[in-house]
């Protein structure tokens, strides 16, 4: 099966900085959900961003790296208008910052599938409804009216989720979605994504700094430090981790029911820096 | 050591009744969790106690005395609280040095730089960050910063608001670490703000589940994995996260 994006060595450096933020990243996604795990600074997100081509001052080099029949480096920024939010989309961390605050939620959804598809406003309000049916919205007409302020957290994401799947796009790039919800939502929310990827043969992307969730929700992870990638595993192998970075942050969580002993500590070494990652 | 004991605790924002008769009572020495979920009253809470918030009714003492009762210096000699967000929380423009003296000037403590020197100790980092401002520290050492400027007032009540939810996971055990080593060698009394399960049961001896500003239950540790919490919402969040966490 021909993968859905194809990066090798992309290497991105933000303007003004002397290092690049991510040095020689490579893999391929197929239809399947991969993690990308990593601390905060480890370049995670720049890489998300840099595949939706968000990033217009930095720096990007590739040997590769294309999306479907798309060259991403090379694409003109009206190619990625029709690319973007129809064929690969995004959901941000917190649907507080990300959705618009002055407008109904249900407006929104609707708003992104007439930007892509033509039709009238009254089917796409109707698009829109049995889309956050889907994300399992009880009464999707009175949400649809709602505004963001009125509605919480959780399913302020969904409505987030509804608005970026409506499209069908081949890849979804979910960037920490919920790490700004509750634990008592969260794995509502992360199972109504995971079902409706699964459903449409969706390719996912999702960027986490929690290996929990990746373990449950992903099918491969690539762990990222410090701009590099530095080893790649199958998520139900995850406690086979070769590399003792992946070691360390997997020993460093405190878990329920553990020992309650010093919790070990990240001892991070220069020879980290040199690793790569092999060629996922 | 010294024990907390909150009584008939209520606070009204507006309109909105953010705390309904809350009572916990935490023992001396020991390390209290509040959970729940956000907006349910947790870290409002330990602002009433450290009197951030003070329009409050209802009774906290720390030891014997209320905390209204008495005097700023006191209670700050008393107890001191560390914020979640430590990029938030130490002023951007002062040394290190700066942040953690004006406790000791203010409340006209002797040998400062000893003290310093001895806080930066305790607290695991090199004597030389004095001179450091924020922006040159990670996170992490902020966030030892900010511990370091509580407990150099030699406090008996640590307040943690978070103390390490924006941090990742690798530091985070530094933090906490930090932490639990210092409550044994100062005999701290911790009362710790969460919204993770895993780090409550890492930490504390017991702690409260909250709900929309009351108490639902106040559980021991060993709750979490061997049940025994009674309310539904207790037991939602308990599975949640037992869940959450693909359990052990």
């Amino acid at each position: 099966m021909d993968p859905i994006l194809d990066i090798r060595n992309l290497s991105i450096r933000y303007q003004g900085s002397a290092e690049p933020a991510v040095r020689n990243v490579s893999f391929t996604l197929g239809r399947e959900r991969l993690g990308i795990v990593g601390e905060s600074g480890s370049g995670k997100s720049t890489v998300g961003r840099a595949i939706m081509r968000l990033l217009d001052t930095a720096e990007l080099t590739a040997d590769k790296m294309t999306f479907e029949e798309v060259d991403l480096l090379n694409a003109s920024e009206r190619q990625m208008l029709k690319v973007r939010g129809q064929r690969m989309s995004m959901i941000l961390q917190d649907p507080k910052f990300s959705l618009n605050p002055i407008q109904r939620c249900g407006h929104q959804i609707a708003e992104a599938y007439r930007t892509h598809v033509r039709c009238t406003k009254a089917e796409a309000r109707q698009r829109a409804v049995e889309m956050l049916e889907q994300v399992h919205i009880r009464d999707p007409e009175r949400v649809y009216d709602m505004y963001p302020h009125e509605v919480s957290g959780g399913m302020g994401q969904r409505v987030m989720i509804a608005m970026m799947l409506l499209t069908s796009p081949d890849l979804v790039i979910a960037d920490e979605p919920t790490s700004a919800l509750d634990v008592t939502i969260r794995l509502q929310v992360l199972r109504i994504l995971d079902g409706l990827v699964r459903d449409k043969g969706i390719g996912l992307v999702m960027i986490s700094h929690d290996l929990n969730l990746v373990r449950a929700f992903c099918d491969r992870v690539l762990i990222m430090y410090a701009g590099r990638l530095v080893e790649t595993l199958d998520a139900k192998h995850l406690d086979r981790a070769q590399h003792p970075y992946t070691q360390g942050l997997l020993a460093a969580q405190p878990r329920i029911g553990g020992p309650r002993g010093p919790l070990s500590v990240l001892d991070r070494q220069d020879s980290w820096l040199n690793a790569q990652g092999e060629v996922a | 050591m010294k024990p907390i004991t909150i009584n008939d605790l209520c606070i009204t924002f507006g309109a909105v009744q953010v705390l309904h008769n809350i009572s916990l009572d935490v023992k001396a020495g020991e390390c209290f969790g509040l959970v729940g979920e956000s907006g349910s009253g947790k870290s409002t809470i330990l602002r009433c106690i450290s009197r951030l918030n003070d329009s409050w009714t209802g009774d906290v003492r720390i030891g014997d005395s209320a905390v209204r009762d008495m005097e700023v210096s006191d209670r700050c000699r008393m107890m001191q609280m560390v914020f979640q967000d430590p990029y938030g929380s130490l002023h951007p423009r002062h040394s290190i040095r700066t942040t953690l003296e004006e406790g000791l000037r203010i409340n006209k403590l002797d040998d400062r730089e000893g003290r310093m020197i001895r806080a930066m100790r305790d607290v695991g980092l090199p004597v030389e960050f004095l001179d450091r401002y924020p922006h040159q520290l990670s996170g992490g050492q902020r966030q030892r910063v900010a511990i370091a400027r509580a407990l150099i007032l030699e406090p008996d009540v640590l307040l943690l608001d978070e103390p390490t939810s924006a941090l990742d996971v690798s530091v985070q055990a530094e933090v906490l670490n930090l932490l639990v080593r210092l409550q044994k060698e100062k005999g701290f009394t911790y009362l710790m703000v969460s919204h993770d399960l895993a780090v409550v049961d890492h930490m504390c001896d017991r702690f409260a589940i909250m709900q929309h500003g009351r108490v639902v239950e106040v559980l021991p540790r060993e709750a979490i994995t061997q049940g025994g919490a009674t309310q539904t919402y207790a037991q939602d969040l308990i599975g949640a996260s037992l869940e959450y966490e693909h359990a052990i």
